[in-house]
């Protein structure tokens, strides 16, 4: 059995005017240890569907229907106390900023010895030897005296190792890992993801990687999603969505990618912008981008289902890959 | 005996640290913050130690001798040399008596400050932290609060718990009720400020991480938001320490505070007033001054905190 198991989720906030749709009907699966990849433009609901996992969302936000199973117990009928057993005990979140994730006020041993205590019957001390175990465990070098230190005193790598260190403190089975490393200096973010892969892998620990970065995304992940206007448009194995992309969307991605380009190309972007999701188009909502779009998608939805290795929502994903394959032989 | 070792730190003491902090540093460049604070220390600690310095007890009926009522003060032609502010109209030692008066000023104004501030943050964290009907229905219950003036408030309530309970019964509780009616009358200052520093504390992702740990509301709301709110909550307390002591300096000059048994500087004025016609200015003029510059370093300190802690010009 999976450990997370989403099932036809779907979030709506509730607007002044109107409800708009944020996540609409989306399922995918963790296995244990399994780590997963949701890739996708600002605004396409991947920070959504993180919080939600933890049940995070707030008003005016709220989780029309669908179910989130982790470990067979539906998350979103949790009571509060349960929840609070969940969050930070079975899964852990890493947010995008460093430097305002961790509390100012607050020493990092502070800090940390509260979350342990808070779920576990602990003596300070105790409390306090996990605490350097963990911080040993992200190569912080002298743990004992980083403890007494406040967020400010540290750097924005460091301080990110010590948010990964929280969150493997309790030894979590799934960490949602939002953009760890967007604010982060290029030279740094490559560790950050290096240490992060090396603690899932050895701790067994299932990770979520929201991100736009498809290159984190294929070092990092062993199965992807892509996401558009709140759908998952894209699905399966990371290796073959990098290698062999299915929807235009996901060909687009890639094709943008500045490695994609050769010197002195203008880089190859997609057309326009993502529709806000209060506009969402009918049909397929990449049609209006998209250069394959036909009077089908421009009016129908088209479901996800599917395609050789991956599952695709893309009407025209048949035609397309005939296409591919004429051209290569033409090559 | 415990034989705890206790492991030597190279790292700087708790006070070295407050001496070398931003604070410390724009404290000692600030010559009207270090004189105020001065000031103030003096007559903290001399209003402390009133017992100790005083050469009478003004409590104490046995040391008072009406005969010797409105001698002058020591440098005017005709004052008793034991006498050194004079005497007030009862024949009490005018330093004495201002010693005593400034001591239950000061501790009428900490105290409701502190009941201020004890009902404020409450009432200000749950509106922020909580929000929606909660927020509004208490946000309205301030509003109505400071529509009357605290006065206003004050004068009524004293005088129906005088009518009520009696003079007598009155006057041995006046502290108390005086405490409990600055302190009830101000709090929504407290619960304002709060309200606002929370709503803009609760959107920072430390909240969201605490959250994501696990952590309840109660503990999030204590913990977590309150120690980053802090700084608006003193620069505010100076304040209103220095509007208490205004406030109970009013409402014994008016007659419904402190009684002329147990003076407050407000009512050791409001005695003197009485007799300001017939040339004993000093019991009025000394106890006014030591009241003025009392409040006046209270508000300046005041000041110079708001300048420090200002979000604008420090990032604590």
């Amino acid at each position: 059995m999976s450990l997370l198991s989403v099932r036809d989720l779907t979030v709506k906030f509730a607007m002044r005017d109107e409800t708009v749709t944020a996540l609409n009907g989306i399922s995918f699966d963790v296995a244990k240890g399994e780590r997963l990849g949701i890739v996708g433009e600002s605004g396409a609901g991947k920070s959504i569907t993180g919080f939600s996992l933890m049940n995070l969302i707030s008003r005016p936000g709220y989780v029309d229907r669908g179910e989130i199973l982790f470990d067979g117990e539906d998350v979103v009928k949790m009571s509060d106390k349960r929840l609070r057993e969940l969050r930070g005990d079975k899964m852990a979140m890493i947010f995008q900023d460093p430097m305002v994730t961790l509390n100012p006020v607050l020493t990092i041993g502070q800090q940390m010895i509260e979350t342990l205590l808070a779920h576990r019957k602990l003596s300070r001390e105790e409390a306090r030897q996990i605490a350097i175990v963990k911080l040993r465990e992200v190569y912080i070098p002298s743990p004992e005296e980083r403890l007494d230190q406040y967020p400010h005193e540290l750097s924005g790598g460091m301080r990110q190792r010590i948010i990964i260190a929280i969150a493997l403190l309790l030894d979590p089975q799934l960490i949602i890992a939002d953009e760890p490393t967007t604010a982060l200096d290029v030279t740094i973010q490559a560790d950050i993801m290096e240490l992060l892969l090396e603690l899932c892998q050895s701790n067994k620990v299932g990770l979520i990687l929201i991100t736009h970065d498809l290159g984190v995304v294929s070092q990092m992940t062993e199965r992807t999603l892509v996401m558009y206007a709140g759908r998952i448009i894209e699905a399966g194995r990371t290796r073959e969505i990098i290698n062999d992309p299915q929807h235009p969307y996901t060909q687009g991605l890639i094709n943008a990618l500045p490695q994609q380009t050769l010197p002195g190309q203008k880089l190859r972007q997609i057309p326009g912008n993502m529709p806000s999701l209060t506009n969402i188009p009918p049909g397929c909502p990449f049609n209006p981008r998209c250069e394959y779009a036909t009077d089908l998608c421009r009016t129908r939805l088209p479901e996800i289902a599917q395609y050789g290795q991956v599952q695709v929502a893309c009407h025209e994903v048949q035609r397309l890959q005939a296409e591919g394959e004429r051209q290569e032989q033409k090559a | 005996m415990s034989t705890e070792t206790i492991t030597p730190r190279a790292e700087p003491s708790r006070w070295s640290k407050i001496v070398n902090s931003n604070m410390g540093y724009s404290f000692r460049r600030n010559p009207v913050a270090v004189v105020s604070l001065i000031i103030f220390a003096l007559i903290a600690i001399a209003a402390f130690f009133a017992p100790f310095i005083a050469p009478y007890d003004p409590y104490d009926p046995a040391q008072i001798n009406i005969m010797n009522s409105e001698y002058p003060p020591a440098w005017i032609d005709g004052a008793l040399p034991e006498f050194v502010l004079g005497t007030d109209d009862q024949g009490r030692d005018l330093w004495s008596t201002i010693l005593y008066g400034t001591r239950l000023s000061l501790i009428i104004g900490i105290c409701a400050v502190a009941l201020q501030a004890f009902l404020g943050i409450t009432i200000g964290l749950l509106a922020g932290y909580i929000g929606g009907r909660l927020d509004n229905l208490l946000m309205r219950l301030a509003d109505i609060q400071l529509s009357f003036s605290t006065l206003m408030v004050a004068i009524i309530f004293l005088a129906v718990t005088q009518a009520m309970f009696g003079s007598e019964t009155f006057n041995q509780y006046a502290v108390f009720f005086l405490i409990a009616v600055i302190g009830v009358a101000e709090w929504p200052q407290y619960a304002r400020t709060v309200r606002a520093t929370v709503l803009a504390e609760k959107k920072k992702e430390y909240v969201d991480s605490a959250r994501v740990l696990g952590f309840g509301p109660m503990r999030i709301m204590v913990r977590h938001i309150l120690p980053n709110s802090l700084s608006p909550i003193f620069v505010i307390s100076t304040v209103q320490v220095a509007n208490a002591i205004i406030s109970e300096a009013s409402l014994s000059f008016l007659g419904l505070g402190m009684p002329p048994s147990q003076p407050s500087l407000g009512s050791l004025i409001s005695s003197g007033f009485d007799y300001i016609f017939s040339g004993s200015w000093w019991i009025t003029v000394i106890p006014g001054v030591v009241l003025v510059v009392l409040v006046l370093v209270i508000n300046l300190l005041g000041d110079w905190m708001r300048d420090v802690l200002n979000p604008k010009l420090y990032k604590g």
